[in-house]
C-alpha cells in the first residue's frame, strides 16, 4: 500500500494499463510531455514513447473520432478531454458513433476498448466551463458505460476496470478531489467491478445516494443527522450507466426513504431516473417522497458557487424533512 | 516549431495577399471518352485480368443500382441510394488497394464493396434487413459492413468516419502493418467539422490514410457553389500539409493511377494523402429525392455523356480485351442474378426479437433483459399487432 492522491492513483492505473498492453495509448490536449494540465499522464510519454502518449491538436471531436478509429482497429485508446465542459464538441462521436458501433454493425465491429477520461464537477471556482457535471446527457445513451470514482482507491480500481471493459466507458474524475483526496492505494494491480454500487455506511432510517465528490457531502450531512438521532445509509453509485438498481432498491426497501444528491442541475439530472425507478420498485416501502438535492437549474455560476452547490447543509435539511414527513 | 519554418519564406515590403486560385490544382486525365488515351498519359499498373475484374465490378454496380431503384419503386424495398455516374471513383480506387486495407465509406461507395467481393446475397440480406444480414437488420439499406472484407460498417452521420479513419490508420501503423485506410466522403460532408478534425489529426500524427473525396457537384439539392467558395476540396489538403491531387473521377485509369501512388506513399512515408475525384451525381440523391426540383434535364444529359462505365468499355474494346456480345451477355446475366436474389432475400425471415437487445453492450444488461422479457409478454398478448415476431416467440 502507498499513500496516493487521486491523480497519482489515476496515473498509476494508466501506467499499469500501458505496461500490460502495447496497444494502449493515452492522448489528448497537453497529455504528452507536459503530462496533462492536471498531471494525470505524468511521465507516461517518457516511459512509453511519443507514439503511445501524445498531444493532439485542440479538437475534441477529432480526439474522439481518432479514438473510435483506434478502438475499431483493435488498439486500446484512453482519450482525455481536458474538462468535461468541453466534451460537447465530441458528443456526436460519442453518442452516434462510440455508443452505437457494435449494435449497428451486428458486432462486425466494435469500440469496446475505448475509455474516455475527463475531469468534472465544481468546487474549484471554475465558473460555467470548468465545473460542469454532464453525466446525465450520456446516461440517455444506450451502449455507453459511465463511471465516477470518489477517492484514490476507487479511481485506480474503477479506471483499470474501465480500460479493460469491452464497452466504451466515459470515466468522470472529480477534479476537486484530484489533490485533496489522499488515501491508501495498493501498488499492485486490482479492479473494482463496474455496474456495482457500494454501501459506504450502513444505516436504518434513510438511504443517501450519490457519486463522486458528493459522497463527502453525504458523509458530512449524515454526521449532522446522526447527532439528531437519524441513522443514514450511504450508497456510492460508482457506475451511472448501467446502474445498480438492486443495491439501491434493497437499501430503500429497508430504510423506507431515499435522498439523491448530485451537483448537476435538477431537471433532467440522473436523480430523476433513479427516483422514478425506485418508486416503481419500492412503492409499498416508501414512507416519504423521494427527495433530490441537486444543483439549481442554472448554468454553473462563479460568484454564487457556494450557494449553487448541493452542500451538506441543504442535504441535512432534506434528510430531516424526509424523516419528519 | 513550425512557425519558424514559415518565417523563413520570402520577405516582402508591400502587402501581397494570396487567394484560393493562386494555388493551381491540375486535374489528372488518362482515358478519353472514346476509349483512347491522352497523349503522354502515364498508365497505372493494370493487366487484362485486373481490368476485367474492374470492368465486371462496374457493370454489376450499374445493374444492381438500376434493379434496386426499380425494386424500391415497386415498394419491395424501403430505401436505396445509387451511385450512377460515379462508379469509377469507388471501384477504381478500391482496385488500387490490398485486401487488408481498411475501407471506410460514406454510403455511395458500393463499388468498393463489390470490388472486394461482397456477395450478392450479402447485399440483398442487408437491404431487406432479414435474419441473414450481417448487421442483424438494424440499419437502413445500403449501410453495409463486413469485418471479413475490411469494410467498416457505414453509419448515416456524415463525415464521422474521417477522424476515425485517421485513428484506424494510426493503429495499423503502430502495429507495423503495411496497410492503409481509405476514407470516402462527398464534397458536402467535407463541410462538416469532422473533416477538419480528421485531416489535421492525420497530418499531425502521421497516419497512412487516403482521404478520397467524391466531388459530384451536389449534396442532396445543394450545389457545390453553395457548399464552398474555395478551389474545391483539394485546396484544403495543402493547408494541412497533406499530399493532395485532383483527378477526373469518371476516368477509371486516372483514379486507379492516383490511388496506387497514394497507397505506396502512405505506406512508405506513413502519411496521409487527399484525392479529390471530380464527377457528377447522375441519379437522385436517394429514392427519397427528386432532382427535377433543383437542376435541369439538360445539365443531366450533358454529364451523362461522360459515363465512366462506357468510357472503360470503350477502352476494353479498343484493347480487344472485350466485345459487345460478351458485354450484352454479362449484363443479362447480372440482371437475372439480381432479380433472383431479390426474390430470395425478401422472403427470408426478419431477425429474431432477441437481436433487438443484443450488441448494445458486449453482454445485455439486466435492465435490457427485463425490457426484452416484458416486450415478449406484451407481444404474446397482442400477436396480431406484431405479425413479424408474434409467431416466433417462445
Amino acid at each position: 500500500m502507498a499513500q496516493m492522491n487521486l491523480l497519482q492513483a489515476i496515473n498509476n492505473a494508466l501506467d499499469i494499463a500501458m505496461t500490460e498492453d502495447d496497444s494502449t495509448l493515452c492522448f489528448g490536449e497537453d497529455v504528452g510531455h507536459f503530462g496533462g494540465v492536471f498531471r494525470a499522464t505524468s511521465n507516461l510519454q517518457e516511459k512509453y514513447g511519443k507514439s503511445r502518449c501524445f498531444n493532439t491538436p485542440l479538437v475534441e471531436q477529432g480526439i474522439l473520432g481518432f479514438a473510435n478509429g483506434l478502438a475499431a482497429q483493435g488498439s486500446r485508446p484512453i482519450a482525455e478531454i481536458q474538462f468535461a465542459d468541453y466534451i460537447f464538441p465530441a458528443f456526436d462521436q460519442i453518442v452516434n458513433e462510440s455508443a452505437k458501433f457494435r449494435y449497428r454493425s451486428g458486432n462486425e465491429f466494435d469500440v469496446g476498448k475505448l475509455t474516455i477520461r475527463t475531469p468534472y464537477g465544481g468546487g474549484i471556482a471554475g465558473g460555467l466551463y470548468h465545473s460542469q457535471s454532464p453525466e446525465a446527457y450520456f446516461a440517455h445513451t444506450p451502449g455507453l458505460k459511465i463511471v465516477v470514482p470518489r477517492n484514490p482507491y476507487q479511481a485506480k480500481g474503477l479506471l483499470l476496470a474501465s480500460i479493460r471493459d469491452d464497452n466504451p466507458v466515459v470515466f468522470f474524475e472529480p477534479k476537486k478531489l484530484y489533490r485533496a483526496s489522499v488515501g491508501e492505494v495498493p501498488e499492485e494491480d486490482y479492479q473494482l467491478p463496474l455496474g456495482k454500487a457500494e454501501v459506504v455506511k450502513s444505516g436504518a432510517d434513510i438511504t443517501l445516494l450519490g457519486w463522486g465528490a458528493q459522497i463527502e457531502t453525504l458523509e458530512k450531512a449524515a454526521d449532522m443527522a446522526e447527532k439528531q438521532g437519524v441513522s443514514c445509509e450511504i450508497i456510492d453509485l460508482r457506475t451511472i450507466l448501467p446502474w445498480d438498481v438492486d443495491t439501491v432498491a434493497e437499501s430503500v426497501c429497508k430504510t423506507g426513504r431515499l435522498l439523491i444528491n448530485h451537483e448537476a442541475p435538477l431537471t433532467g439530472g440522473f436523480a430523476g431516473e433513479i427516483a422514478a425507478t425506485i418508486q416503481d420498485k419500492c412503492f409499498l416501502h416508501l414512507e416519504s417522497p423521494i427527495t433530490r438535492v441537486c444543483g439549481l437549474d442554472t448554468p454553473f455560476p462563479l460568484s454564487h458557487e457556494k450557494e449553487y452547490m448541493p452542500d451538506e447543509l441543504k442535504t441535512f435539511e432534506a434528510i430531516m424533512a424526509s424523516v419528519n414527513y | 516549431m513550425n512557425t519558424e519554418k514559415y518565417q523563413q519564406g520570402r520577405v516582402v515590403h508591400q502587402p501581397e495577399y494570396i487567394d484560393g486560385l493562386s494555388v493551381e490544382i491540375p486535374i489528372l486525365k488518362i482515358l478519353k471518352q472514346d476509349g483512347s488515351l491522352y497523349e503522354g498519359a502515364e498508365m497505372p499498373v493494370i493487366d487484362q485480368e485486373h481490368a476485367l475484374r474492374i470492368y465486371k465490378s462496374l457493370a454489376f454496380h450499374r445493374v444492381l443500382d438500376e434493379r434496386m431503384i426499380a425494386s424500391q419503386r415497386q415498394g419491395r424495398l424501403s430505401f436505396y441510394m445509387a451511385a450512377l455516374g460515379e462508379e469509377a471513383a469507388s471501384v477504381g480506387s478500391a482496385a488500387a488497394l490490398e485486401d487488408e486495407d481498411m475501407i471506410m465509406a460514406q454510403y455511395r461507395e458500393q463499388g468498393a464493396l463489390i470490388y472486394r467481393g461482397f456477395s450478392l446475397e450479402n447485399f440483398m440480406n442487408q437491404m431487406f434487413s432479414n435474419e441473414k444480414d450481417l448487421g442483424k437488420g438494424r440499419q437502413m439499406p445500403i449501410h453495409y459492413g463486413s469485418s471479413e472484407l475490411h469494410y467498416m460498417t457505414i453509419s448515416s452521420p456524415l463525415c464521422t468516419q474521417v477522424p476515425q479513419a485517421a485513428g484506424y490508420a494510426y493503429g495499423q501503423k503502430l502495429k507495423g502493418k503495411d496497410n492503409v485506410t481509405i476514407c470516402y466522403i462527398g464534397e458536402g460532408a467535407a463541410s462538416e467539422g469532422d473533416f477538419h478534425a480528421g485531416l489535421n489529426m492525420a497530418a499531425v500524427h502521421g497516419a497512412p490514410v487516403i482521404f478520397f473525396c467524391r466531388n459530384n457537384g451536389y449534396a442532396i439539392s445543394t450545389p457545390s457553389t453553395e457548399q464552398y467558395a474555395g478551389n474545391g476540396i483539394a485546396s484544403r489538403g495543402v493547408g494541412y500539409d497533406i499530399k493532395t491531387i485532383r483527378v477526373d473521377g469518371n476516368d477509371i485509369l486516372a483514379v486507379l493511377k492516383v490511388t496506387q501512388e497514394a497507397r505506396k506513399y502512405a505506406v512508405e512515408e506513413g502519411k496521409p494523402v487527399l484525392i479529390e475525384a471530380m464527377s457528377y451525381r447522375l441519379g437522385a440523391h436517394s429514392t427519397s429525392d427528386d432532382p427535377s426540383g433543383y437542376r435541369t434535364k439538360e445539365e443531366e444529359a450533358k454529364y451523362a455523356e461522360h459515363d465512366p462505365i462506357l468510357r472503360m468499355k470503350n477502352w476494353m474494346l479498343a484493347q480487344s480485351w472485350w466485345d459487345e456480345a460478351q458485354d450484352n451477355a454479362l449484363v443479362d446475366q447480372y440482371r437475372e442474378q439480381v432479380l433472383a436474389a431479390v426474390k430470395v432475400a425478401e422472403v427470408i425471415a426478419k431477425p429474431p426479437i432477441e437481436d433487438l437487445i443484443s450488441d448494445v453492450y458486449d453482454v445485455p444488461t439486466p435492465a435490457l433483459e427485463q425490457q426484452l422479457s416484458d416486450l415478449k409478454e406484451h407481444i404474446k398478448k397482442y400477436p396480431e399487432a406484431y405479425p413479424v415476431t408474434a409467431g416466433r416467440i417462445k
